[in-house]
């Protein structure tokens, strides 16, 4: 509604958005300080300086650098397969007349329903049969296109790739490929990076399946925290200090991209 | 296209080839990849599920339904499904009501509005294993900022770990924590997409803001209510992270009695720790068949209510 909102909405918002601050304060306050004073209860309110003694006793306790580097691998692979099945799919969904497309585009929604996460029983069958279990492929392979990448990328290119510019670029002797090459991707770039975006942050914050696909010396950030967190005493210090460290690319990725994000949760929202 | 079937070059033809098969090139990544870690795995659950099948020692004798029943008369089975539920039901509610609450406030002419709503998504960066993490310390029994709070105010502390409905709430917190903003937004795209003169013609009418809100934008925004209904309720019903990390024992079951483990937890609880794959996808498919009818029943719930607010 357009008017000029007052101090109640600002001041609502401007709550909201400590609520949302909140715990990471906490976070790295809890991880700032040493254990003795961690373990006290609340600590004094500005920052100790044990933050980098802290995650340092945390990288030594997790194989931290081997998990980011795992979660980065293994999320960015995801993010770049979905994109680019994604986009090839959804172009022929948004685009291309073929026998069954109508059909097979209910199917794609229809199994945005189904939890995927319920088939890990026959997923950890067939990862061992293939001797994949603990490796990074086991994680890497499930993700590699998503329905939601599908139904995302069909929605977008339907009104982003005029179908004239489709047509001269056929009458002009262009390949299918070399259209989607030279047409499609390019248009397609607003869609498929925050596409990217959103599979990497949903990969890289995946916990079940990684939990059951990788061990102890060969996990993800997400399985190697969960080690960190299960120690015999807690050191809520040293935890909240690796947990500090280890949401850190995330938030950089978030800084940079944010206003990305917004817009990708905002379009998403009108047109699924 | 009809007719001129009988000249055609060899570049034609390639040509034709290439329209006629790219599509289903294109789209099969996407069915290939689904066929073998979406749509076999939920068969093959069900195959499994009436096997005896160790997790080392694989596939053993068809038992019919006996992993079933072995599951439903587990204790834990009934008291996981009602944690499930409880927490379910915790997170969604509130958090449905708050977000678009939240989505009204950002649909106003706000100075620097992409920094409001910037800052509102700020959570989901946090994955929901360090959410727990950092919620379980929060939450903590004996030296936890909230019972500290509380204690300020004369509370008494509260148990959040043991007692079953105060671990719920904690777990519930931590969902709304991360996906209230996520949610708002969408809301907010929903009611950004509302006419302006619908709002016109009923100030016109005399309606007070608050009318407005309730006669037009919500009517208007049902079917993103419905989505995001049908969304958490998927996602909420597998909640894993967040009970798992909020538990503090090393059995990681969900508290001592298990008051705040759920399904999700009850499958890996089967498969991974008693090794036992066939009732771990019993309880799989339970799950399965427990989100399916919740879903339906959440979106005839949210028609209704929807079509109370105003008639279209």
């Amino acid at each position: 509604m357009s008017r000029r909102p007052g101090f109640v909405v600002y001041g609502l918002l401007a709550a909201f958005l400590l609520g949302s601050a909140a715990p990471f304060y906490w976070s790295f306050l809890l991880g700032s300080h040493t254990a003795e004073i961690a373990a006290q209860g609340v600590p004094p309110l500005l920052p100790g300086g044990h933050f980098l003694d802290n995650a340092r006793r945390a990288i030594e306790t997790i194989p931290f650098w081997k998990a980011v580097g795992n979660s980065i691998l293994v999320s960015s692979a995801a993010a770049t397969s979905t994109v680019i099945f994604g986009t090839l799919a959804g172009y022929a969904f948004a685009k291309l007349r073929f026998r069954g497309s109508n059909g097979l585009l209910a199917f794609v929604v229809a199994t945005m329903a189904v939890p995927t996460q319920l088939g890990v029983v026959p997923l950890f069958i067939l990862m061992s049969k293939l001797g994949w279990t603990g490796t990074t492929w086991s994680v890497i392979v499930p993700s590699l296109v998503t329905a939601f990448g599908v139904f995302f990328m069909r929605q977008y290119l339907v009104d982003a790739v005029p179908d004239e510019l489709i047509e001269a670029a056929r009458m002009d002797g262009c390949s299918q490929i070399r259209v989607v090459w030279h047409v499609v991707a390019p248009a397609a770039r607003p869609a498929a990076a925050i596409l990217w975006l959103f599979t990497f942050m949903a990969t890289w914050s995946d916990f079940f399946w990684p939990l059951i696909a990788l061990p102890p010396d060969n996990p993800t950030i997400q399985v190697a925290l969960n080690q960190l967190q299960s120690g015999f005493f807690k050191d809520y210090s040293l935890v909240l200090a690796g947990t500090t460290l280890a949401t850190i690319p995330l938030l950089v990725l978030f800084v940079l991209t944010g206003r990305q994000l917004v817009a990708g949760i905002m379009q998403g929202a009108v047109k699924g | 296209m009809g007719g001129v079937t009988r000249h055609l070059t060899w570049r034609q033809r390639l040509s034709r080839w290439d329209a006629r098969w790219a599509p289903y090139l294109y789209v099969s990544p996407f069915f290939i990849v689904f066929a073998i870690v979406g749509l076999f795995p939920l068969v093959y659950t069900a195959y499994v599920s009436v096997h005896d099948w160790g997790l080392l020692s694989g596939k053993g004798e068809f038992v019919g339904l006996d992993n079933y029943r072995e599951v439903w008369d587990n204790p834990y089975f009934l008291k996981q499904t009602v944690n499930t539920l409880s927490i379910f039901v915790l997170s969604s509610g509130p958090q449905i009501v708050i977000a678009v609450v939240l989505a009204a406030l950002l649909d106003t002419q706000l100075r620097a509005r992409t920094w409001w709503r910037m800052g509102i998504l700020l959570p989901f960066v946090v994955s929901p294993v360090a959410v727990a993490i950092i919620f379980g310390s929060l939450f903590g029994d004996r030296y936890g900022v909230i019972n500290h709070g509380l204690e300020l105010i004369g509370l008494d502390p509260v148990a959040w770990h043991t007692d079953r409905f105060a671990s719920h709430l904690a777990i519930a917190t931590m969902v709304n924590w991360r996906w209230t903003g996520f949610n708002a937004l969408i809301f907010l795209a929903a009611m950004q997409a509302v006419p302006r003169d619908l709002y016109e013609s009923a100030s016109l009418d005399g309606a007070s803001k608050v009318r407005q809100f309730l006669s037009v934008t919500l009517p208007m925004i049902r079917p993103t209510m419905i989505f995001v209904v049908i969304t958490s309720t998927i996602g909420g019903l597998q909640i894993f992270a967040e009970p798992r990390l909020f538990d503090q024992t090393n059995a990681r079951n969900g508290g001592p009695d298990r008051q705040f483990g759920t399904i999700t937890m009850l499958v890996y609880d089967f498969g991974w720790q008693l090794r036992d794959l066939g009732r771990a996808s019993a309880t799989a498919w339970m799950l399965f068949l427990m989100i399916l009818v919740l879903a339906v029943v959440n979106l005839v719930l949210v028609r209704r209510i929807g079509s109370l607010g105003g008639d279209r």
